[in-house]
């Protein structure tokens, strides 16, 4: 790991508790989801990462407990450092304060996690469906959600499929 | 080597208004001008010089729906895209045609999963399916020649019924 990275892992590690998982030079640190708007308005204000490249999620389900990782991947583009904060999030009750306030762009993000994982932030200022349509129930990127969405058509199903198909009307 | 010449010099020819009707319909068919995926590079080639469908009297593209008569619905149509296809379907004067052109506006092609529409059919009644992915300029124009057949087939009785 560079040694300036090093550093400031080591500072986020006395401040917040945080722990390390490092893969292949690239520091991932973990922490608990109620400390994420003080840890990422850390790295912004006192450690330089002035970049928010990405804000997205992941789900381990089934292998991992808790299923969710929300993963806040900051840049710094003065020192040329790159870190991952990742924030461990439960299906039983699965909320994280809103960094929004801390970065305008984590706004759309963290809609797009609502829609796609059903993670939700708490005091986000518009937590509506960014991609998917208002209506539409679950949320596609969950390891549970069905693959597929009609089955394909052969000529020994054919007929039973195109009963349920929702044909259009002029 | 025109009609005339066939018919001598009497200078009329019978026909059904039916038939004149369609025909007229055949020869002037302004598909509308839009494209959603890659089926669409196809259907620009099918109308440039190369393919040249205005021979099949498909020489202009309307960028509005209200001076189009077809509408080739070209790629795959996402679920934030039906409401938008319907609604330009929903502008579109009578009469009026949809073709859907390739595997995905078909039936949603390899596009099986919950962003896609399994088939465009499910948002606008679609009267000629091309296959292909993505259909060949000579594979579209088929298809429009085969469209041209059905309206060559339809009756004011159908339109009177519709209406």
């Amino acid at each position: 790991m560079d040694k300036k990275l090093e550093n400031i892992v080591q500072a986020l590690q006395k401040d917040f508790d945080a722990s390390l998982e490092e893969f292949r030079s690239e520091a991932h640190v973990f922490v608990q989801p109620e400390q994420i708007v003080d840890v990422v308005t850390s790295l912004r204000d006192v450690h330089g990462f002035e970049l928010m490249s990405a804000l997205t999620a992941v789900d381990y389900w089934p292998q991992e407990e808790p299923r969710f990782h929300v993963i806040y991947q900051m840049t710094s583009v003065t020192k040329n450092l790159s870190i991952q904060v990742r924030v461990p999030v439960a299906a039983t009750r699965p909320e994280v304060p809103t960094v929004s306030g801390v970065f305008a762009s984590a706004n759309w993000r963290e809609r797009e996690i609502l829609d796609m994982f059903g993670i939700h932030f708490d005091g986000h200022p518009d937590p509506r469906r960014i991609l998917m349509p208002a209506d539409w129930e679950g949320h596609p990127l969950r390891k549970d959600y069905p693959l597929g969405y009609e089955e394909p058509q052969f000529t020994f199903n054919f007929d039973e499929i195109d009963l349920r198909k929702p044909y259009a009307k002029e | 080597m025109g009609v005339e010449q066939k018919l001598g010099n009497m200078g009329v020819v019978t026909t059904t208004l039916e038939t004149v009707v369609n025909w007229s319909r055949t020869r002037a068919m302004w598909p509308m001008l839009f494209g959603l995926a890659c089926c669409a590079i196809e259907m620009m080639s099918a109308q440039a010089a190369h393919y040249d469908m205005s021979r099949f009297g498909m020489e202009l593209m309307r960028a509005s729906p209200r001076q189009s008569d077809l509408m080739i619905v070209a790629g795959r149509v996402s679920r934030k895209m039906g409401p938008v296809l319907r609604r330009l379907y929903d502008q579109m004067p009578e009469p009026k045609w949809v073709l859907s052109m390739g595997d995905c506006a078909s039936c949603g092609g390899v596009f099986n999963n919950y962003a896609i529409y399994q088939g465009v059919d499910e948002v606008v009644p679609v009267d000629v399916y091309v296959a292909g992915c993505p259909p060949r300029p000579e594979a579209l124009i088929h298809g429009v020649v085969t469209l041209y057949e059905k309206v060559y087939g339809e009756k004011f009785t159908d339109y009177a019924d519709k209406a």
